[in-house]
């Protein structure tokens, strides 16, 4: 899989806030659901990475999904959507 | 080993006994969302009085009052409803009710506590007092929007079949419902102050579902459509909330959907009555209690704002940076403070809605909603 090089340590930090807070509001702090679907590394697994992350750059029309490209960059996508698959980090605070 | 725990359980409670009585008019909660846990506040010494831990994933956690302000019923994301005593500051019952909720309400005799829930979707029955399961109403949808209406009724909406649904609880074992078309994903709902009117606002049009809850066969009625006119909509990076109704001098004032605009209506002739164009996309919009001002917080990346609007001029009169991540306000009871919860600051402002003067700050994690038991006594909270 070729992806663009991780966002530096700093952006993953606000990345992960990012993820867990406002992301949060509708897929749950916990990231287990709520108006948005799970984002469980289980709820995941059959998904195609892709896919995921052109529904975090571009949003899902039809749906509560808004396009985060003003916010997220591509690369900063991937890497979430990684993160996301094999168990999303917690906040260090 | 017994004997000293009877004494000391004794003298424990002969110290309680001793503690200052007092009423609950000036108590409300903060949310700390992050550690599963609330703050108990007084509203007249704007100080935290104690915390109360072990509520579960507290996420968009709500909170509605027992009618005589003692107890909290605090909704988690979890499915957890925890009944937490406000005077003894300690969790009275706890329950988990469904795998993921969203928020609740409690009947007009303060008898019954509903659940709204995502997972199962579908409304839960218990017994206020003690939490006990009475029954339930599948839904086989999300559910958004609950409020009680008068008569031992609740009425709320289902984001995934675009209905309104009334359910009559004068039975609460046998709950009777009828369902009404509403509209594409309606996301959340309030009812006006009188109780009669259930407004679903609608995310997947442009538009607002108005059921007349005294006039129910008439069936809910688009208001508001095609606000948008047509143009692409900005990303909403969250849901605008209904619940805390903003109905001020014969208008009700409601969040835009992907517009960054608070929406007029005429509550006479439910025809659009004028917008106001604010700093991002709405998600609370509030009515300070007398209904001169109504108060508006944003969504992520814009929610460092807040903003005030005259209600007499239709003009913003204030703009505030309260903090980061400015998530809810509620006011007091009479409305001359509101508190502000600032999530990344870790901070509940107090601030003057007179003079708009900050009067203290109080330490808190993560804060989230901040609910105060003057709701106890409001339809619709």
């Amino acid at each position: 899989m070729v992806h663009a090089a991780d966002p530096d340590a700093a952006r993953q930090g606000e990345l992960i806030r990012l993820v867990r807070q406002d992301c949060g509001s509708c897929h749950g702090m916990n990231l287990t659901g709520g108006l948005g679907m799970p984002l469980t590394p289980d709820a995941l697994r059959d998904k195609p990475f892709e896919s995921l992350v052109a529904t975090v750059v571009y949003g899902r029309p039809g749906t509560a999904m808004p396009p985060w490209k003003t916010i997220i960059s591509e690369g900063d996508a991937e890497w979430i959507v990684r993160r996301l698959m094999q168990g999303f980090p917690v906040e260090t605070r | 080993m017994k004997p000293l725990f009877a004494l000391l359980s004794a003298l424990l409670l002969s110290a309680c006994a001793q503690a200052p009585l007092r009423g609950t008019g000036d108590l409300g909660v903060i949310i700390e969302r992050a550690t599963g846990r609330v703050a108990i506040v007084d509203t007249t010494a704007k100080s935290i009085l104690a915390r109360v831990e072990g509520l579960g994933d507290l996420s968009h956690a709500s909170v509605v009052f027992a009618r005589d302000g003692r107890y909290a019923y605090v909704f988690g994301r979890d499915g957890g409803l925890t009944k937490v005593d406000l005077l003894l500051a300690r969790i009275d019952r706890r329950v988990m009710q469904a795998g993921n909720s969203i928020g609740g309400a409690i009947s007009q005799d303060g008898r019954l506590v509903v659940a709204q829930n995502y997972q199962p979707g579908g409304i839960k029955v218990f017994d206020a007092s003690t939490l006990e399961l009475l029954s339930e109403v599948p839904a086989q949808s999300k559910v958004v929007g609950l409020v009680d209406l008068p008569g031992q009724r609740f009425a709320y909406a289902l984001f995934d079949k675009g209905e309104i649904w009334v359910s009559d609880l004068s039975d609460p074992r046998l709950p009777a419902t009828q369902k009404f078309p509403a509209g594409q994903q309606p996301y959340d709902g309030l009812v006006t102050p009188d109780g009669r009117h259930y407004m679903a606002g609608l995310f997947g049009e442009d538009g607002i579902a108005l059921l007349d809850t005294w006039r129910p066969e008439l069936g809910a009625k688009k208001i508001l459509q095609h606000y948008g006119k047509g143009q692409e909509k900005l990303p909403v990076f969250k849901m605008p909330h209904l619940r805390g109704w903003a109905v001020a001098g014969g208008k009700a004032y409601l969040p835009a959907i992907g517009r960054h605009e608070v929406l007029l209506v005429d509550t006479t002739t439910w025809k659009e009555a004028g917008r106001v164009k604010v700093k991002g996309q709405p998600v609370f919009v509030m009515a300070r209690p007398d209904g001169r001002q109504v108060w508006v917080n944003f969504a992520f990346p814009d929610n460092g704002w807040v903003q005030v609007i005259d209600t007499l001029s239709g003009q913003i009169v204030q703009t505030l940076a309260p903090g980061k991540a400015i998530l809810h306000m509620e006011f007091t009871p009479r409305g001359e403070h509101v508190w502000l919860s600032a999530r990344d600051d870790n901070l509940v402002s107090i601030y003057d809605t007179q003079s708009f003067a900050r009067l203290a700050t109080l330490p808190a994690d993560s804060p989230s909603g901040i609910f105060f038991t003057s709701r106890a006594a409001r339809t619709g909270f």
